[in-house]
């Protein structure tokens, strides 16, 4: 029951804006109720207990179609961080200047939307709650982004509704890959079943590229740093820090665990992709001029991680993605956050117009190098121990092969991307905050103190699981333990 | 319990007693026709819940020619719901009747604009039953000449007589493709009745060309009702011109009864390789022509013509896959989004136009119609939670089950191209600022009614379909 209460807190609270309480008020309340009951959940919690806080209303017999939440360690982090993300994207909404009411019911219902597929053990509501997303996001560009906002807003969208078409059917796929008596688009279910091995190949490829679209792995990924870069900030928070992780989520929930087989065949070509999203997007992040747009790259940059610690398909690899996904989620959101306010303060975030906001801005400066250096994975923050945890799961990889092979090469090669991500992060940071102020930009404000309650939440949560990433593994690795028997 | 005929026989008598009142009564205000209509069509539908299903096991003649069983009664629910939407919007369109007919009192005509739709329902439920040709052809001219009259029916404009013509001429062709199929048909098996032609088919040693050439012939009739390219010329054109709550009845009514047709002509055919190609095909070019006419559409009552050859394309390719609960459940979700979307442009367009524009900043002009709107588009466009989401779903899973994959690969291209074009009309609602008029829009409360009923509909079914397979399979 208390699942249904954080799926559907952000989405009752969206409806009821919209039909005329307070927005921020209700915003705001809900998604502090929302991370409040997901904290209940973490602490309840046995690690060891598999799928838990299940709740079940049928729908139809014939298709197999329930209604069924449930968490295990994976998609109890996830939701974590959908709630932790949320209170900080509504803390960030500054004053709106028309219709405010649909802004803070956008923001909630893509929160929900990814809380809600987290939560959801079917595979059709695990697809329907994130497509809850898409009208959201679209009118969140559209309407009250900036720069070329219109086209940016049609791109993610035709963008995401394609790859997630395509996903739902290699979903369908899945779920007729089964013998009919077992037919179910119960994901319990599904686990059990052993789908036959000439299958596995084709539908993991209609996964992958489905899922690929949605994370924005190189070559689908151009809609992302536009989209990133013109939305209005909560949205960017929210988009990057949780919605994005769902094509993750799905990789290391469906595709690994059901289609072992495929994912050995594929795995060759994954790593020339992610290899492309690390080194290539990487060098592309250097050549940003603009803030919003360095941001926007460097997230589907760090995306080549997550996927590098997928791909080495064993317990160590897909935990440091899992811990990855998280982090990632925490840093960029505080990234984007904070960017927003400064783009409300100068006219224009190119690098060369802007520098010495340190000076106007001590906070945000601060702020800014806490969510850097989280970023590039400085030791002590989650980021630093996830890393750490994807290189060397990959270097060892769960298909057992005997020598020196792709994985080992691609582990050495991924981990330029450290460097590249260094580089254009302090450049990034130095040519805002530090050297020459800009002309006319002393007498700006620095941000408000209240908006270091969110600032907090998110770096002493990635602090704390920085210092202490046992709390993650051990939720994590009980989860991943049955998956990946065979392979470890 | 009733039996099944008396249902149509009931539709009649309600058309031809309004047709009566209309005639002898003129001081009465003619909308009071379009509530006894409604009460009418409300009542029956109520009724086909106390039908019996019955299978021909009766040794009357009347149940050769006639089906009583669940897939007929589903359908005969949906004429009836269709016809019930089409009678409200009839009632908000009244004021645009008068213009389009100029006759001697301000009501004149509008008693026949509600009798009409009845004598079209009364055909579409008998085509829903139909399960000899002799029927089949007998029910689709009711419904085909009561359309000519209604597709022209505000005389006054040019672009509505157009329209008329174009539908009269390409239907009679279309018409005449159907009889000369039948004879193919009745000329290779000697029977009409499509079960007796079942058993002479699998007959050994019998030519199946003959009867082949025959249902193809048929098929090109159906391909016309139903909107199929490359049968489609006339829908754009008449979509545009009819007074738009025909094109509602046209856009829904026609199509759900095509589609019973089609799935019972089909049934001794579908199984040879030939008629699967052919089918296929036919699939193909719908939803790639319905989904790219559509893009570039600015004026809505043409992008929803459009729209509509697109969605007979996921109908054809749950007909191919021989999923009928996949179709009768696609037609139910396409009911609730088209007459959501028909009844929300009768209400903007009046004061201007079927334009795009005039949607534009409708947010700000009526709240509650740029939020059914909103959920009609997003449901046509398969947006997960509405009933065209599960549609597709369905439809998808019937494909992929029958190993149909370059049908899916067609129609994930199509589903994206859907979404441009459907956000377009969202993306004129939301972000753009109202173009002429600002003034509010006035919702009356019996569509504001419907409208509430149609979002409920479109909402629940799209996480709860279950009624809609009861309904099929008892």
């Amino acid at each position: 029951m208390i699942l249904l209460l954080v799926t559907f807190a952000p989405i009752v609270a969206a409806i009821s804006i919209m039909i005329g309480f307070p927005a921020r008020l209700t915003a705001l309340a809900a998604s502090l109720l929302t991370l409040l009951i997901s904290a209940i959940i973490f602490l309840r919690f046995n690690a060891l207990g598999g799928f838990q806080f299940v709740v079940t209303f049928p729908i139809s017999p014939e298709l197999g179609l329930n209604f069924t939440l449930g968490v295990d360690g994976l998609s109890l982090l996830m939701i974590l961080l959908g709630a932790i993300v949320l209170v900080a994207a509504v803390w960030f909404t500054g004053e709106i200047e028309h219709h405010e009411n649909a802004f803070y019911a956008c923001l909630l219902l893509i929160a929900g939307g990814a809380i809600g597929a987290f939560a959801s053990l079917n595979l059709f509501f695990f697809y329907a709650f994130h497509e809850l997303a898409l009208i959201p996001t679209f009118l969140l560009i559209g309407i009250w982004g900036t720069g070329n906002r219109r086209a940016a807003a049609w791109k993610v969208t035709i963008y995401l509704a394609l790859g997630s078409i395509i996903l739902l059917v290699g979903l369908i796929m899945l779920y007729r890959a089964v013998p009919a008596t077992a037919r179910s688009l119960d994901l319990r279910i599904l686990q059990a079943e052993q789908i036959p091995a000439s299958l596995q190949s084709s539908i993991y490829l209609v996964l992958f590229i489905g899922f690929g679209v949605l994370i924005s792995l190189v070559p689908f990924h151009t809609w992302a740093p536009e989209a990133y870069a013109c939305a209005p900030a909560p949205a960017a928070m929210l988009h990057a820090g949780v919605l994005k992780k769902f094509g993750l989520y799905g990789l290391l929930r469906l595709a690994l665990p059901l289609l072992p087989e495929g994912a050995r065949q594929w795995s060759g070509i994954l790593l020339v992709l992610l290899l492309a999203n690390i080194i290539y997007i990487g060098l592309v992040t250097i050549a940003q001029r603009r803030l919003d747009w360095m941001l926007g790259y460097s997230s589907v940059m760090h995306m080549g991680y997550i996927f590098l610690g997928i791909a080495s398909a064993n317990i160590l690899g897909a935990t440091g993605a899992a811990i990855l996904m998280f982090a990632h989620g925490l840093s960029i959101a505080l990234l984007f956050g904070i960017t927003g306010e400064i783009r409300k303060r100068v006219s224009s975030l190119d690098f060369d117009a802007m520098g010495g906001l340190a000076k106007a801005m001590p906070f945000a400066a601060f702020a800014f190098g806490l969510g850097v250096f989280a970023a590039i994975g400085l030791p002590g923050f989650a980021n630093f121990a996830a890393e750490i945890m994807v290189v060397f799961g990959a270097f060892r990889n769960g298909f057992d092969y005997q020598h020196f092979h792709i994985f080992q090469w691609a582990t050495l090669l991924a981990l330029w991307g450290v460097v590249i991500s260094a580089v254009y992060m302090l450049r990034a940071y130095r040519r805002t905050f530090f050297g020459n102020s800009a002309k006319s930009e002393l007498v700006i404000a620095d941000i408000y103190s209240s908006f270091s309650v969110p600032i907090a939440l998110l770096v002493t949560v990635s602090l704390l699981l920085g210092f202490f990433p046992q709390i993650a593994v051990n939720l994590l690795v009980p989860a991943f333990r049955n998956y990946f028997s065979a392979t470890q | 319990m009733i039996s099944a005929p008396y249902l149509e026989v009931a539709v009649l008598v309600l058309g031809a007693v309004i047709l009566l009142i209309e005639s002898f009564s003129s001081k009465l205000d003619r909308r009071y026709l379009g509530y006894a209509a409604l009460v009418g069509l409300t009542l029956i539908f109520l009724a086909t819940f106390r039908v019996a299903p019955q299978t021909a096991t009766s040794s009357a003649p009347f149940w050769d020619f006639y089906s009583a069983d669940t897939t007929s009664l589903f359908f005969k629910r949906i004429a009836l719901a269709t016809t019930a939407g089409v009678i409200v919007m009839i009632l908000d369109f009244a004021p645009l009747v008068a213009t389009g007919i100029q006759g001697t009192t301000p009501q004149s005509g509008l008693g026949e604009f509600f009798a009409l739709p009845l004598f079209t329902c009364a055909g579409l439920m008998w085509m829903s039953s139909a399960i000899d040709f002799v029927l089949i052809f007998v029910s689709l001219e009711l419904v085909t000449i009561s359309f000519y009259v209604l597709v022209g029916f505000t005389r006054r404009n040019p672009t509505s007589l157009e329209a008329a013509v174009k539908y009269l001429v390409l239907s009679a062709v279309a018409t005449g493709f159907l009889v000369y199929g039948i004879t193919w048909i009745f000329g290779a098996t000697g029977e009409t009745n499509l079960q007796k032609i079942t058993t002479v088919l699998s007959r050994p040693g019998l030519e199946q060309n003959a009867a082949l050439f025959g249902a193809v012939l048929v098929i090109v009739a159906l391909g016309f009702k139903i909107a199929a390219v490359p049968f489609h010329i006339w829908v754009a054109d008449v979509y545009q011109g009819a007074p738009t709550p025909v094109t509602a009845y046209l856009s829904v009514g026609s199509k759900a009864a095509g589609f019973v047709v089609l799935l019972r002509v089909l049934d001794p055919f579908l199984l040879l390789p030939q008629m699967q190609t052919l089918l296929v095909a036919i699939a193909v070019l719908t939803l790639i022509y319905g989904n790219l006419a559509a893009l570039p559409q600015t004026n809505v009552k043409r992008l929803l013509a459009y729209s509509s050859i697109a969605h007979a394309g996921y109908l054809l390719v749950a007909v191919v896959s021989f999923s009928g609960r996949a179709v009768a459940f696609y037609l139910v979700a396409y009911l609730l989004m088209t007459l959501l979307s028909f009844a929300v442009l009768i209400l903007v367009s009046q004061p201007g136009g079927d334009q795009l524009e005039s949607f534009a900043g409708l947010s700000q002009r009526s709240p509650f119609l740029a939020f059914a709107m909103l959920v009609a588009m997003a449901s046509l466009a398969g947006v997960p939670f509405t009933a065209g989401f599960l549609g597709k779903f369905l439809v998808f899973d019937a494909a992929i089950a029958t190993h149909h994959f370059g049908l899916v690969v067609v129609a994930i291209v199509t589903v994206g191209a859907g979404f441009y074009y459907y956000f377009k009309v969202v993306r004129a609602i939301y972000w753009d600022a109202p173009s002429s008029s600002t003034d509010k829009i006035i919702v009356s409360p019996l569509t504001r009614a419907a409208l509430i009923a149609l979002i409920a509909g479109t909402f629940v079914l799209g996480v709860y379909p279950q009624p809609i397979f009861d309904a099929l399979a008892r």
